[in-house]
């Protein structure tokens, strides 16, 4: 026992010079931050494979039921899921920043791009609170409650069923986002960064633009079936 | 160990690419442009969503290994919807003597709704209609 730690501290001694954030299992800053990138978008691989398994049911019954998917889909605001788009692409932008500012070493600059980002990703949840109430407030959610117009009622719900399930995962998805930038912000301005080491505000930041390209995509898939009417 | 560090106006422009590729789709998906409306709307959100990955996320300055790690969630992406897509869009082909076009509708797919009423009673329906 005494040996290992007399062995440890020796080898400290031998890496007089090493970062105070270097993991001892690790040979480099580089090594350690290429290996929690590629943790990071190990991770994102398996989120891509789990949106993609809504996705793939979303074209099933889209081609199934183009109809159905056209008279639901104009049920939605569009004006609310363009400035939600808007919003999150912003929120983008802010998270770049942020990276950039722990980059180069500014940390009162990585707390306030955080929180903005933070506030943004806010505004989001909430434009998508009444988008819900309304949902609600119209019947349709899918359920022993849902009503819709004409003979589409059937389809529709399934419309419907995929749409609560993707924009909920996707928002259950911001809202975690939303926790691990507070524990962000929370590091930087602890002035736990630094240019040497900002991983933790790299990889979060891969989850979060990762998040955004989800919605970047459930925006035209589920506002913009059919605006134009081709189908009815 | 800084790595890649994007001067500012990198990300204004990816942030104005990103806004006025979202003003597009919109206007886009009120010109009926027939079927061509998806694969349009899909191809300005795959666009989109390429700007984010190389730019924001930062997939253009990674290592060769942390790109591969990037391609292979679009590999497996492909595999799941591409090779599904091949079953369920060539269903339709079987049912009709002469395939797509003996259907006259392109390529047309049964629903589980066709399928229960049966095979028979399905053709018939989509004659009379």
């Amino acid at each position: 026992m005494s040996d290992a730690i007399t062995a440890h501290a020796e080898s400290h001694g031998t890496h007089a010079a090493h970062h105070h954030d270097l993991q001892h299992h690790f040979d480099s800053l580089e090594q350690q931050h290429e290996a929690a990138t590629l943790g990071m978008w190990l991770f994102l691989i398996t989120e891509v494979l789990f949106f993609g398994g809504l996705f793939l049911a979303y074209m099933l019954y889209r081609i199934w039921y183009p109809v159905a998917w056209a008279e639901a889909s104009r049920e939605l605001d569009i004006v609310l899921g363009a400035f939600n788009t808007a919003v999150l692409i912003g929120s983008s932008l802010t998270m770049a920043f942020a990276v950039r500012a722990a980059q180069t070493g500014k940390q009162r600059a990585t707390v306030v791009w955080i929180l903005m980002t933070m506030a943004l990703g806010l505004v989001f949840l909430i434009v998508k609170y009444f988008e819900y109430k309304e949902k609600f407030e119209h019947h349709h959610v899918p359920g022993p409650n849902f009503m819709f117009e004409g003979p589409q009622a059937g389809p529709a719900q399934i419309y419907f069923s995929l749409y609560f399930l993707m924009t909920g995962l996707h928002a259950t998805h911001m809202i975690i986002g939303f926790f691990i930038m507070a524990v962000i912000a929370w590091m930087a301005h602890k002035k736990r960064f630094s240019p040497e080491w900002y991983t933790p505000v790299e990889i979060s930041g891969l989850y979060w633009h990762f998040v955004d390209i989800v919605w970047i995509f459930l925006f035209p898939l589920l506002y913009l079936v059919d605006r134009a009417g081709h189908f009815a | 160990m800084a790595g890649h560090i994007s001067p500012k106006s990198t990300y204004y422009a990816v942030f104005a690419a990103l806004m006025i590729g979202t003003a597009i789709t919109v206007a886009v998906a009120f010109v009926n442009l027939g079927s061509f409306n998806f694969p349009v709307a899909i191809g300005i959100a795959i666009t989109k969503a390429t700007l984010v990955i190389l730019f924001f996320m930062h997939a253009k300055y990674s290592s060769q290994l942390t790109k591969l790690f990037v391609g292979t969630a679009f590999f497996f992406l492909v595999i799941l919807l591409g090779l599904s897509l091949t079953d369920y869009l060539s269903r339709g082909m079987k049912t009709y003597p002469g395939g797509a076009a003996g259907a006259g509708y392109g390529v047309r797919t049964e629903t589980p709704a066709d399928q229960t009423r049966g095979r028979e009673e399905a053709g018939a329906a989509r004659t009379e209609h």
